[in-house]
């Protein structure tokens, strides 16, 4: 299903889905359970989930098993249940999206520090990323999203471990970047000149940022990005910092800002638009009519 | 209360004897009373080639220079304070102004200990306390533990014996090995939202026992006004504030 590839050439501007952990803590989720725990016990959340985000017209709709490789699942012991835990995640999304939206595993880091920094050696990361890899496209999903990365050598273990298994499964792959008075970086150091170089080279077809510190800043990424690379770019904010108000949890930015800023990131020639923490399908909504309103400033 | 600034080392006085000279109790910075007395240049360099080659993250040179600075019969707290605390402080200061990243601090941790293993033995020996016990963990609930690693390698850089619970600590342990320790402060992370409050527990059974502990918080979605709310001692922004908030509080505590 790599008609994906033609839309964007088509210069069309995917929607991609929000938050999925915001939406699990709102379905019972208790503070320190596993997400992908889920998938076990309650995998009818994940139907509910999915369609509320084709609902509010999400193009891409991810697969709830950001840490279900192995080696981030082993923090719960639950390691052994990689290939269930992966295969029931994309079965729930396909019953409910079918042919009308793209299914995204979403993949996202091992948790461990590589040598030399950490003690974890690349082959412990790479057969993790690989076993979840096989597990997820076995399972059928039309893409792989790796994301939230901070680490270049991680992000490209993962991207080549996706090609292992299947040479022409699209890959999108993004990593987090802070604001520093040089520019943007990621905690591990990561420019995001080299995140383009790196990830193009490990394999990624379409590559950019998510989570981060606001919509406004991945504006100012999503440009550089798109100074850099000719491939697609993938732009997944949060809605804002979050913050804590009498024990409940807000995030700053709301949907309307969103939709607002969404306009900027058109011009700025994103391809797929969606959210990260702290999103709803209120803000994919929000996007998704910016998306069909909107005419791009060249 | 003094705002101890981590940049500024006073030299001191060599004692081949021992720990006499100075109350080490004390932060050595905070003795200006005994006045800049010059190392001998020969000692000095030794001193701050270890501080560059820690910086660079070289854990053998580290190991080497230590191990030659021991044999010397240098005062183990001037190679710790002036060599390993030194670099320690300046990795601190550049990774707060993002001039390095966690690679960098990961591997000047390293070297740092590579220096520290040695003399730690000779520190216990001479009865030369750091600078208090703590304890640190990440909260129940939390598997997130990079920034908690990190406030432990800079508070173990600074002089603090740290006791590091590791991930998913109940707040029962926190206390409990607290008190067992004879620890002055007890210091959490999160990074979850959801396991956040899982701090007040901790705070509010360091307070029903009217224990003088002091309790500090940190992580991605912590704040000020969350510390507050909960009653916490201090929050810190980062490592490096984690550092100059505990150096605060337990000098306060005194």
């Amino acid at each position: 299903m790599n008609t994906i590839f033609k839309r964007i050439k088509n210069r069309e501007i995917l929607v991609a889905d929000g938050a999925m952990g915001t939406m699990l803590f709102a379905r019972g989720l208790k503070p320190g359970e596993p997400p992908e725990s889920v998938n076990l016990k309650n995998p009818e959340i994940l139907e509910e989930i999915a369609q509320a985000y084709l609902d509010a017209g999400a193009d891409i709709i991810q697969t709830n098993t950001f840490g279900a490789s192995p080696l981030k699942l082993s923090d719960y012991g639950m390691q052994d249940k990689t290939e269930e835990i992966n295969r029931i995640a994309v079965e729930k999304v396909r019953k409910v999206v079918r042919e009308k939206a793209y299914v995204s595993g979403s993949v996202g880091p091992s948790g461990k520090l590589l040598k030399p920094f950490g003690d974890t050696e690349p082959d412990d990361i790479y057969l993790s990323f690989k076993r979840q890899m096989k597990a997820l496209i076995n399972a059928d999903v039309d893409l792989i999203c790796i994301e939230t990365m901070t680490d270049l050598n991680e992000a490209s273990l993962a991207i080549k471990a996706a090609k292992s298994i299947s040479p022409e499964i699209p890959i999108m792959a993004t990593m987090t970047f802070d604001e520093t008075p040089r520019g943007f970086y990621t905690i591990m150091g990561v420019s995001i000149e080299d995140a383009v170089v790196g990830l193009q080279k490990a394999g990624a077809d379409i590559i950019g940022s998510n989570c981060g510190n606001g919509i406004e800043n991945m504006i100012k990424i999503a440009r550089e990005f798109k100074k850099l690379t000719i491939l697609p770019t993938i732009i997944q904010s949060n809605a804002g910092i979050p913050e804590m108000k009498e024990g409940k949890l807000f995030y700053s930015e709301t949907s309307e800002f969103f939709a607002e800023k969404t306009k900027e990131l058109i011009d700025a020639g994103v391809s797929i638009i969606g959210g990260c923490c702290g999103t709803t399908p209120e803000y994919i909504r929000a996007i998704r009519k910016v998306v069909d309103n909107y005419i791009q400033k060249d | 209360m003094i705002s101890s600034s981590c940049d500024k080392l006073t030299v001191l006085p060599l004692d081949k004897e021992g720990a006499s000279v100075v109350d080490l109790t004390q932060d050595l910075r905070l003795v200006p009373s005994l006045g800049k007395l010059e190392i001998e240049g020969e000692v000095m360099e030794l001193l701050n080639q270890i501080s560059e080659f820690l910086q660079q993250g070289d854990d053998e040179k580290v190991f080497e220079l230590t191990k030659q600075a021991i044999e010397q019969d240098l005062n183990p707290k001037v190679i710790l304070d002036n060599g390993l605390i030194f670099g320690m402080n300046i990795i601190g200061e550049k990774f707060k102004k993002h001039e390095i990243f966690l690679p960098d601090v990961l591997m000047a941790a390293k070297a740092m200990y590579a220096g520290l293993d040695q003399l730690k033995p000779l520190l216990d020996s001479k009865g030369i306390s750091g600078l208090g016990k703590v304890v640190i963990g990440t909260v129940q609930g939390d598997l997130h533990d990079i920034g908690k690693n990190l406030v432990g390698i800079m508070l173990k850089g600074a002089g603090f014996d740290v006791i590091d619970l590791g991930k998913d600590v109940p707040p029962e342990k926190f206390v409990e090995t607290a008190k067992r320790e004879n620890a002055k402060l007890i210091g959490m992370s999160a990074l979850l939202t959801t396991t956040m409050t899982n701090m007040k527990k901790v705070v509010d059974l360091v307070r029903k026992d009217n224990s003088d502990i002091k309790v500090i918080i940190g992580g991605a979605p912590v704040s000020k006004e969350f510390a507050d709310e909960i009653g916490a001692d201090a929050y810190a922004y980062d490592a490096g504030n984690a550092v100059e908030c505990v150096k605060n509080l337990i000098s306060g505590a005194k």
